[in-house]
């Protein structure tokens, strides 16, 4: 039911708190995820991916609860019916150089 | 000493009277600064009073320390020439050269 | 690759445990943790816990992680810090970042004890410099020592928000409010009265609306919503502080064993990873332990910890039949005292109308965050007696008795299950030693004498502060709700190691305030 394509949620009406910021690394506001769901995107990893909320530095460890919540009350669907962004190493920031120096195969 | 900074907290009720620590200098935006010897960088700067750690890229917006455990990279500075450094989990070092980071930093 | 019988994630109370269990039974145990100091939150916890002996209660967080630490490492477990945990692959292999590259190791049986994050709230200006978690502020006070502001605001009533509020006043730093969008405190009545007589006012069914400030927080602003979340036009409030701290609940952090493809159901906002009674997740030999499969107090994280390094090393064949059983007997019913009562995770968001002795429950102490004075004499620990005598203001059924144990002369019954509330035993001669007042970790436990000659009488108060009063001081005595009663003087203060660092000062007031002032403040203002 909420990867529906054809589901029609309506058009996107402008709230008073759409420049609240939720993701903080990338600065990604309430009304560009609200938006996002709007255009089609029904999905933790969709929004994601579309418009970087999560993405960040800190990879939505502060927001991505926020976001998904968010999302949840778009489709008007229970948060539960959500799931969480996938998980890939590596689970904790590192530079690629030190991710490229592998040793103890 | 470590009386200096305002904030320290000298004689605490459960964790006692706070060990006496070695004075480290280091740079703020080459201003010179000092904080104790074992305690992350942004302790240091909070007990001399700075709150921002750096201006956000896109909005250019103050922040600081969020979550202080190295998770939410809030905190991040220039350190040493290097950007991104999270400053709350990362222990000041004498002679240190921190920068107030301005988006993506470098 | 480095190989060991088991590897365990994340060096707090679960993670520690796990390991110690697991090392105590033989097996070769490594433990990762990405931070440089093991113990998780333990060594930033400086208050005492609940449960009963078996559980470590009144001991402080610290001591416990220092106890955990010295007892992982005496079995031999090899602690590795500063080693972030970056992927959990196939057959219990697990990269981790050591100095500049990464490892692989590999593992007959794993135990993730990564625990929990905060969760966040966003609200205008949550951006600010001045804005942080509760836990940052724990971190900044008790392992950096330095206070995050002068004066805070704290968001959330849950046992974080009060004890982190707590701590703020002791580290010397000002608490404005405590402020929560339901309409009931959600912690401990007896966190939220060491705030209230202090003066702290709450504020339920009020949420944060705007952080004040450019480039650091200048004020908060609260406002009062209604049922249905809307903010009530008119209700804002403002408060000149300089920190908010945000206490809005804690989720799991399961990243590494959804990466793993393990099973995860939904639990509140977040995902946790299905489990069985020992922890054991639906991919082989991987365990877990602690908040990372649903959030509950360190005391349960720890018996988690044990159940999931005793089952690895069933498991693995390290230890069977009667002693097995009985071990996991033991923990289980260890688990099961903490897992009752009316904060127990399967009550979470309930309020019962009556206590499990069919007492009304107190509508004061979920809102205003203290007893009410005309309820507080419903509860069996509040009684008038002759003579010095414990006054136990512990109303709502927590797992806790220490209390009864810390008697040396059985003045205190706790009948029956843990969660009962305390009972003084009239006639069984207390003699003021006052070890259970140090010993309550609520701090709920007073000594009154309601007659002490010249119409006075002698309260006598936990006291976790500095400077501490010296005796002869005068000041104010203040109520429950911290409005000042009258003058007090203060009579006496001790302080001994058995207290462990919990102060006990004897004030005398007229008499008619024996049973109504609970605590103290010096008449000249800070």
């Amino acid at each position: 039911m909420k990867n529906d394509r054809v589901r029609d949620f309506g058009e996107y009406v402008p709230a008073p708190d759409d420049d609240l910021i939720v993701c903080r690394c990338e600065e990604i506001t309430k009304g560009e995820i609200r938006k996002a769901v709007r255009d089609g995107l029904f999905n933790v990893h969709e929004v994601r991916r579309f418009i970087r909320c999560g993405m960040g530095l800190c990879q939505g460890k502060t927001c991505a609860r926020l976001v998904k919540a968010i999302i949840a009350r778009e489709l008007g669907a229970p948060v539960a019916s959500l799931s969480d962004a996938t998980g890939r190493a590596p689970m904790r920031p590192m530079e690629m150089g030190v991710l490229a120096n592998e040793t103890g195969l | 000493m470590i009386g200096e900074d305002p904030v320290r907290i000298l004689s605490h009720p459960i964790l006692g009277e706070a060990e006496p620590r070695r004075r480290l200098t280091f740079t703020l935006d080459g201003k010179e600064m000092s904080g104790l010897e074992g305690e992350p960088i942004a302790a240091a700067l909070r007990a001399a009073g700075v709150m921002v750690h750096r201006y956000t890229k896109k909005l250019q917006k103050p922040r600081g320390v969020f979550c202080a455990i190295g998770r939410c990279t809030d905190c991040v500075m220039t350190v040493n020439g290097r950007p991104n450094v999270r400053t709350c989990v990362t222990p000041l070092e004498e002679g240190m050269t921190v920068k107030t980071q301005r988006g993506a930093g470098g | 690759m480095k190989r060991y019988d088991l590897i365990v994630v994340g060096a707090g109370p679960a993670g520690l445990s796990a390991a110690a269990e697991a090392a105590s039974l033989g097996l070769g145990v490594a433990l990762f943790d990405e931070n440089a100091r093991p113990g998780g939150q333990l060594f930033k916890q400086i208050h005492k816990f609940f449960g009963s002996r078996e559980h470590k209660a009144k001991m402080r967080g610290i001591a416990i992680g220092a106890e955990l630490l010295a007892e992982a490492r005496g079995l031999g477990v090899e602690v590795f810090l500063d080693s972030p945990v970056a992927g959990l692959y196939e057959n219990r292999e697990l990269l981790v970042r050591r100095g500049d590259g990464v490892r692989h190791y590999k593992a007959d049986a794993i135990v993730v004890a990564t625990g929990a994050s905060e969760n966040m709230l966003a609200f205008e200006g949550w951006t600010l410099p001045g804005v942080m978690g509760a836990g940052a502020a724990q971190t900044m006070m008790n392992l950096n020592r330095v206070r995050p502001g002068n004066r805070a605001l704290m968001l959330g009533s849950g046992n974080v928000g009060l004890v982190v509020g707590f701590q703020l006043l002791q580290a010397g730093c000002g608490l404005a409010a405590v402020v929560d969008a339901a309409p009931h405190i959600g912690g401990y009545g007896v966190h939220a009265a060491k705030l209230a007589r202090t003066g702290v006012p709450f504020f339920p069914s009020h949420t944060v609306l705007r952080a004040e400030g450019t480039d650091r927080v200048t004020g908060a602003v609260i406002g009062r919503v209604d049922t249905d979340w809307n903010v009530v036009p008119g209700s804002e409030k403002s408060f000149a502080v300089d920190t908010i701290c945000v206490a809005v609940g804690l989720s799991p952090s399961a990243g590494l064993l959804k990466m793993a493809g393990c099973r995860m159901r939904a639990e509140g906002p977040g995902e946790v990873p299905e489990r069985d009674d020992d922890g054991e997740t639906s991919l082989g030999g991987v365990f877990v332990a602690g908040d990372v499969s649903g959030i509950e107090e360190a005391s349960a994280a720890m018996i988690e910890g044990r159940l999931s390094g005793l089952a690895a090393a069933a498991k693995l064949g390290f230890v069977g039949g009667e002693a097995l059983e009985n071990r996991r007997e033991g923990l289980r019913s260890a688990l099961g005292s903490l897992r009752d009562g009316m904060f127990t995770p399967k009550n979470r968001g309930k309020i019962p109308a009556s206590t499990s002795e069919g007492l009304p429950v107190s509508e004061s102490l979920l809102t205003n965050g203290y007893l009410g004075d005309s309820e507080a004499g419903r509860y069996p620990g509040v009684k008038s007696a002759p003579g010095v005598h414990p006054v136990l203001e512990c109303a709502q059924n927590i797992p806790c008795n220490p209390c009864r144990d810390a008697c040396p002369k059985g003045c205190i019954r706790v009948e029956g299950k843990i969660i009962a509330l305390p009972e003084f035993v009239p006639g069984s001669g207390c003699s003021g030693c006052g070890m259970c007042v140090a010993s309550c970790s609520g701090q709920a436990i007073f000594l009154v004498n309601e007659d002490i000659g010249d119409g006075k009488a002698a309260v006598t108060i936990p006291y976790e502060f500095l400077p501490l009063p010296a005796k002869g001081q005068t000041g104010t005595a203040l109520g429950r709700s911290g409005a000042p009663l009258c003058p007090a003087e203060v009579a006496e203060v001790r302080l001994i190691g058995a207290y462990d660092h919990t102060a006990l000062m004897t004030f005398t007031v007229p008499r008619e305030f024996a049973m109504t002032a609970r605590f103290w403040k010096s008449e000249v203002a800070r």
